[in-house]
């Protein structure tokens, strides 16, 4: 029995409409961004996929990136949709090495929103962006007919300082590099999932939506050279983050200590509940660094040590065996392959 | 987190594994049946195939609700959500089996009005906000789920509701067993029996498996200990050469059943004389119907219902694995033209299905044999 491993081979994309399932973050969204997007564009800074595009602009190092937020409900516990366009376009940036300078925001606003709705995301957005130290620099207002968008829509682009000190690559990921988390995992998607009021489920839980730079930046002053990969897992979750990594890899794969995994208590019993992986679960406050190992305990300490990282920790490993591959490994040596996001996470039902 | 942490103790688990491996007999092989979906999930889950000796067999049951549904009846309940006037309402594992003309998921896509509910009681709240549409609940499931849909149905009558009704498709575990010990390719040593079934059921429905087929049946959580333990006594019960109905799901399962439950069922469902299993064909006395006297609620009396058949697809080996018959990726299409993304069998729809189980959380053992 042959299995065919994925990596590197881009499919035109043949699905003949598009669905739910093509924005969540997983395979589909690869498969479109890919099989149909990528081949139009095509040029190597694109097909690097990273989270923000690297220019050089006489001679200095740039990042640019650009998101788009289309959150239901528009505020939710722990935030709401102008202060995730706000970071998340930063920890694109953050995950990047790169020193967030400015952003533009683009606003689709739905007719019969109400003024003080939008003027209280401008706000969010002002507070976001001020607290990050970066300035909101430009941007478009459009608006269209009523029940043509969930109240409003917003898109960004965001260019950041590459620091020069660091070199994300993939390719250099040796087995016995360490993976690190920056604390605890699903907070956001499930906060969404219940703000949503489809659930009958009740916990005290908010978004973990803030910018990760800070994190980043002490993890960059600490071991520059010891930092071979980052990512913020957010739609799709670290499953997704970490498989494709290792599409990306030359020789390893990943193994994850499940048990080690940090996550709150609501968003285990949610997924309990209702069938999900919190491996699958967005964040928006996290971020996943791939470390060397004579740097494991530096890192460590540099993330801890500034507020909000108190609760990194490391979550796994790079291995030989199995490569290309992310396995999860429990306190009994119990395995299993850990696989990216398949369509929207339904839950089960029994 | 209580009656999950005590079941997933790597200590505990260790030791139990460590017990079966020195139980068991090395010349000997053991073909165990679970018969849940949910077992089959947590068994690769958590892994459990590397605790386990080699001549353990773990052969995946029929137990997945999505799993046994033949593709007529998908193409028959999504006929409902044609309609300008209805919306049609699944749990989540249905909208990504796919039909004919599609999944209820791509056919949502294209303008059908068709949503996701956790509960028939979710679908019934849809009809009271929606007095201008007919709202319909495509049930699935064993005994585990239909005791809510009859309290649905119940509840619906109670408050007067008119624009609600259920396509029901629930079906009955043991025909399905004993489907599976009357096949003539059968090789199976004994059950891990179904724990949340038996939850309603009790356990007094697989006594026949014990007397008249000699196999040990075990019903069992769903944890990780849970399973193991049950495989314990199964072997247990082999080498005593015995054969007998146990209960190591204790706390969830009353030996007796759950009365009121299955009260509730029998007053709004009956037998139907055959239904149509997806791999096994038609079995007699599995599924069961709205009672006549509650036919307002029945979709199938209500709309014009094809009554479609439709052939498994070409190449898909489904009933061979829902048998046990094959593993997974014996199947010529496993992987091939059949993977999680797009399923062409129910088996690869729900993470409870043989096939995406083994997809998901097994790839590397596939790529090894």
């Amino acid at each position: 029995m042959t299995v065919v491993h994925s990596a590197r081979k881009t499919p035109r994309f043949a699905d003949t409409q598009i669905e739910m399932a093509h924005g969540a973050g997983g395979l589909a969204s690869r498969r479109l961004v890919e099989g149909l997007i990528a081949p139009y564009f095509s040029n190597p800074i694109l097909q690097a996929y990273t989270d923000a595009a690297t220019l050089s602009v006489g001679g200095k190092k740039i990042a640019t990136t650009a998101d788009g937020f289309v959150v239901s409900p528009l505020r939710f516990p722990g935030g709401s949709i102008g202060e995730l366009a706000v970071n998340g376009t930063l920890n694109d940036l953050a995950v990047s090495a790169a020193k967030p300078l400015a952003l533009m925001t683009t606003l689709i606003l739905e007719a019969g929103l109400p003024a003080g709705t939008l003027e209280t995301e401008i706000e969010s957005m002002a507070i976001a962006a001020r607290k990050a130290g970066v300035t909101i620099v430009g941007g478009d207002t459009k608006v269209v007919e009523h029940g043509k968008a969930d109240g409003m829509y917003v898109t960004t682009f965001g260019i950041g300082e590459l620091d020069e000190r660091v070199t994300l690559d993939p390719a250099t990921i040796r087995p016995g590099d360490k993976i690190l988390l920056s604390g605890a995992i699903g907070a956001h998607g499930i906060t969404i999932l219940l703000a949503r009021g489809e659930l009958d489920l009740q916990a005290d839980l908010v978004s973990d939506t803030r910018s990760v730079w800070p994190l980043v930046s002490a993890l960059v002053e600490e071991c520059a050279p010891g930092l071979r990969w980052m990512r913020d897992p957010t739609r799709g979750g670290v499953a997704t983050s970490l498989n494709e990594l290792v599409r990306e890899v030359s020789d390893c794969g990943i193994a994850i200590f499940e048990e080690c995994i940090p996550m709150h208590d609501a968003v285990r019993g949610a997924c309990e509940l209702l069938g999900l992986d919190p491996l699958h679960i967005a964040n928006e406050g996290q971020f996943l660094a791939v470390v060397a190992p004579e740097y494991a305990d530096a890192a460590l300490a540099a993330v801890r040590g500034v507020a909000g990282g108190e609760g990194a920790v490391y979550v796994g490993e790079a291995r030989a065996e199995p490569k290309r591959c992310v396995i999860g490994v429990n306190g009994y040596g119990g395995t299993r392959v850990i696989d990216m996001l398949v369509g929207d996470p339904l839950p089960r039902i029994c | 987190m209580k009656y999950v942490d005590e079941f997933r103790d790597p200590r505990v688990i260790s030791r139990v594994a460590r017990e079966i491996a020195r139980t068991v007999d090395p010349a000997r092989r053991y073909r165990v049946m679970e018969v849940c979906g949910g077992h089959t999930h947590s068994i690769y889950r958590h892994g459990l195939r590397d605790v386990l000796p080699e001549n353990i067999e773990l052969i995946h049951g029929p137990g997945c609700p999505v799993c046994v549904l033949p593709t007529g009846r998908v193409d028959d309940g999504l006929t409902i959500a044609d309609r300008d006037d209805t919306i049609l309402t699944c749990f989540g594992d249905m909208m990504r089996v796919p039909g004919t003309k599609g999944t209820p998921l791509e056919l949502k896509a294209r303008g059908a009005d068709i949503r996701m509910v956790y509960s028939p009681l979710d679908a019934l709240k849809l009809a009271q906000q929606n007095p201008r549409k007919h709202v319909c609940f495509f049930s699935i499931g064993f005994e585990t789920t239909a005791p809510s849909t009859a309290l649905t149905i119940l509840r619906a009558q109670a408050l007067g509701v008119t624009n609600f009704s259920v396509f029901c498709n629930h079906v009955t575990i043991v025909p399905a067993m004993r489907a599976i010990l009357d096949s003539p390719d059968m090789r199976i040593d004994g059950f891990v029996g179904p724990g949340h079934v038996s939850s309603i059921t009790g356990c007094r429905p697989y006594e026949f498996i014990a007397r008249d087929y000699g196999k040990p049946v075990v019903v069992s959580g769903f944890e990780p200990l849970d399973i193991l333990e049950s495989i314990l006594m199964i072997v247990h019960q082999l080498h005593a050469n015995e054969a007998k109905v146990e209960n190591q799901y204790k706390r969830i399962v009353p030996w007796e059943g759950n009365v009121p439950a299955l009260r509730a069922m029998l007053q709004v469902f009956e037998l139907r004389p055959y239904f149509e299993w997806r791999g096994l064909g038609f079995i007699s006395q599995s599924a069961l119907a709205i009672r006549a006297e509650l036919s307002a609620f029945d979709a199938e009396r209500i709309f014009d219902i094809p009554g479609v058949r439709v052939t498994d697809p070409r190449g898909a080996q489904c009933g061979e694995v829902l048998k046990g018959v094959l593993k997974p990726p014996q199947c010529k299409l496993f992987a091939t033209e059949c993977n999680p993304e797009h399923p062409v069998g129910a088996l690869m729809v729900s993470s409870e299905g043989a096939c995406a189980a083994y997809y998901r959380y097994a790839m590397r053992a596939a790529v090894e044999t």
